[in-house]
């Protein structure tokens, strides 16, 4: 998922040429999304009009307008990004210090590491049961499950990343006589931090994606995928359609956000 | 332990250094009873076909191993485990990528125990001695080999060693780099007279640089001669009495000829 990049030799130092679509020459990407919502207005206003399924784009802007004015899709919007900005953040934390448990000790990971890699293989939905009986279906519940998805990524990334420290780097901590403190705190951190924090990028994503199923299953509350949910029950595709469209474009900026900051603080330079 | 001035005995003596691989109690030992003496301010090559222990030997002088029988002294201690005063240049650079070239000399000077002060102006000392000035904010994927290999060896010089220990710094590099590179180390020895030993492939590398070749031979890891070399320095390759010795070495490699193969 990495944009390509160059980088050019100078004697004050490198210049990073990216390749990345969406600047300027990247009109391609965006052939088939104008093409399929073309083909969308047609068939809805051609082809199956006035049908209880299907709606158009010019509805579900309308919709959309609505939401907006009345304050509704703030209202979704921010109880749902609160609640996965929650699990997210604590999910990340509990992750990182269970990662680096297992990371560092190989005792630990004797003990708890196969226990984790089991607990790891079920999927995430099926602990929904659970939860509802110890949590119910509100708040707290989702935000017990988005921990859950949150925790994953960062204990398997941060764990791998800090086994994964060269060898040949560790060699040269001793050569000068680090301590094992200092070997963790100016080898290994720095040299896992990267795989570290693909671990929370993921994290960031899966939070999100589970967000969606946090709230169609434990349905009490009020969030985007409720607005989804509800759309549905009561046969408004529009509104369907308005809170798919909403749920894409915030998983698309929390994406962006975290790329952002891999490219500017952990691009991995080297070859 | 800091570092000390250059001007103190270093000498090093292995006495019948033996190492085998754990759990290896039949097979031909890694290294057969090694006995050497290195004087403070040497240059010693030692050469080997691959497979003779070389390395090893490097890694337990180092102190990186400590897996062995027999004795290892330096400056009259036993060697058992790292020391500042033992530095090392291993083959692939193993700087640290997200440093760059001045944070990555630094790194030796963590434990050296001076001021920061003290310790920048090493850094800046040392980075002019391996002629990297300019380059200080680089980070190692902007270096080319033979820069990375440089700012290796200031990291391993900047603590002021008594002993530097080259585990074939250079085999990696490009032929001119090389050369290079061998002239950049000749001077620094003569600039430092820091005792060097010097592990290498390349026998034009060992006569060039050394005082004494030392001639290893495999299965099991022993010495097989040592050569002394008592040419003026700085030495050119195409010089009879520098041909004479190399090819004296080489000789000892002695590698049954398939007359059938091509060369």
């Amino acid at each position: 998922m990495a944009t390509p990049s160059l980088e050019l030799e100078t004697g004050s130092g490198a210049i990073t040429a990216s390749g990345e679509p969406g600047k300027a020459g990247g009109w391609r990407g965006w052939v088939i999304p104008v093409a399929a919502l073309f083909a969308w207005w047609f068939v809805s206003r051609h082809v199956v009009a006035g049908h209880g399924m299907m709606t158009s784009p010019a509805q579900v802007l309308h919709t959309a307008i609505d939401q907006a004015r009345s304050g509704a899709l703030w209202r979704a919007l921010s109880a749902s990004l609160a609640r996965e900005l929650t699990g997210f953040t604590l999910g990340a934390s509990l992750g990182l210090v269970l990662g680096a448990l297992l990371g560092v000790s190989p005792f630990a990971n004797r003990l708890i590491g196969p226990s984790f890699n089991a607990f790891k293989q079920v999927s995430l939905f099926a602990w929904i049961p659970l939860i509802s009986v110890w949590f119910g279906l509100g708040d707290v519940a989702k935000v017990v499950f988005l921990s859950l998805a949150a925790l994953v990524p960062v204990v398997a990334h941060t764990s791998d990343g800090i086994r994964a420290v060269s060898p040949a780097l560790l060699d040269v901590a001793r050569v000068f006589h680090y301590s094992e403190l200092q070997t963790v705190r100016y080898v290994v951190l720095p040299a896992a931090l990267p795989s570290i924090f693909t671990g929370i990028y993921l994290a960031l994503i899966y939070s999100w994606l589970a967000t969606l199923g946090a709230e169609y299953l434990l349905v009490a509350g009020s969030g985007i995928g409720n607005t989804l949910v509800d759309g549905s029950e009561q046969f408004r595709m529009d509104l369907v359609v308005f809170g798919v469209i909403v749920i894409g474009v915030t998983g698309w900026a929390l994406n962006a956000f975290a790329r952002a900051i891999q490219q500017r603080w952990f691009r991995d330079p080297s070859a | 332990m800091a570092t000390v001035s250059v001007t103190q005995t270093s000498d090093l003596t292995l006495h019948h250094v033996t190492k085998r691989f754990a759990g290896d109690d039949h097979s031909v030992p890694v290294l057969d009873r090694i006995d050497l003496s290195v004087k403070s301010g040497e240059f010693v090559a030692i050469v080997g076909a691959s497979g003779c222990g070389k390395s090893t030997l490097l890694r337990l002088v180092a102190g990186l191993d400590d897996q062995f029988d027999g004795d290892i002294e330096f400056s009259g201690e036993r060697v058992r485990t790292t020391d500042l005063a033992r530095g090392i240049v291993f083959q692939d650079h193993r700087l640290f990528p997200w440093l760059n070239v001045e944070q990555n000399i630094a790194v030796a000077l963590k434990n050296s125990g001076r001021s920061k002060e003290e310790n920048r102006r090493a850094v800046a000392e040392h980075i002019a001695l391996v002629g990297l000035k300019g380059y200080e904010k680089h980070h190692p994927h902007q270096l080319s080999g033979g820069m990375a290999q440089r700012v290796a060896i200031a990291r391993g010089l900047v603590n002021r060693p008594k002993l530097l220990l080259l585990d074939e710094p250079f085999g990696a590099l490009d032929a001119l780099t090389r050369s290079r590179l061998q002239n950049e180390l000749r001077r620094i020895w003569e600039h430092e007279r820091i005792t060097m030993i010097l592990v290498t492939h390349d026998v034009d590398e060992a006569v060039f640089l050394a005082d004494r070749v030392v001639v290893m031979q495999a299965r099991p890891g022993r010495i097989g001669k040592i050569v002394k070399v008592d040419l003026e320095r700085p030495r050119s390759r195409s010089d009879a009495a520098f041909v004479r010795l190399r090819d004296e070495i080489l000789a000892d490699f002695s590698v049954p000829q398939d007359t059938a193969a091509a060369a």
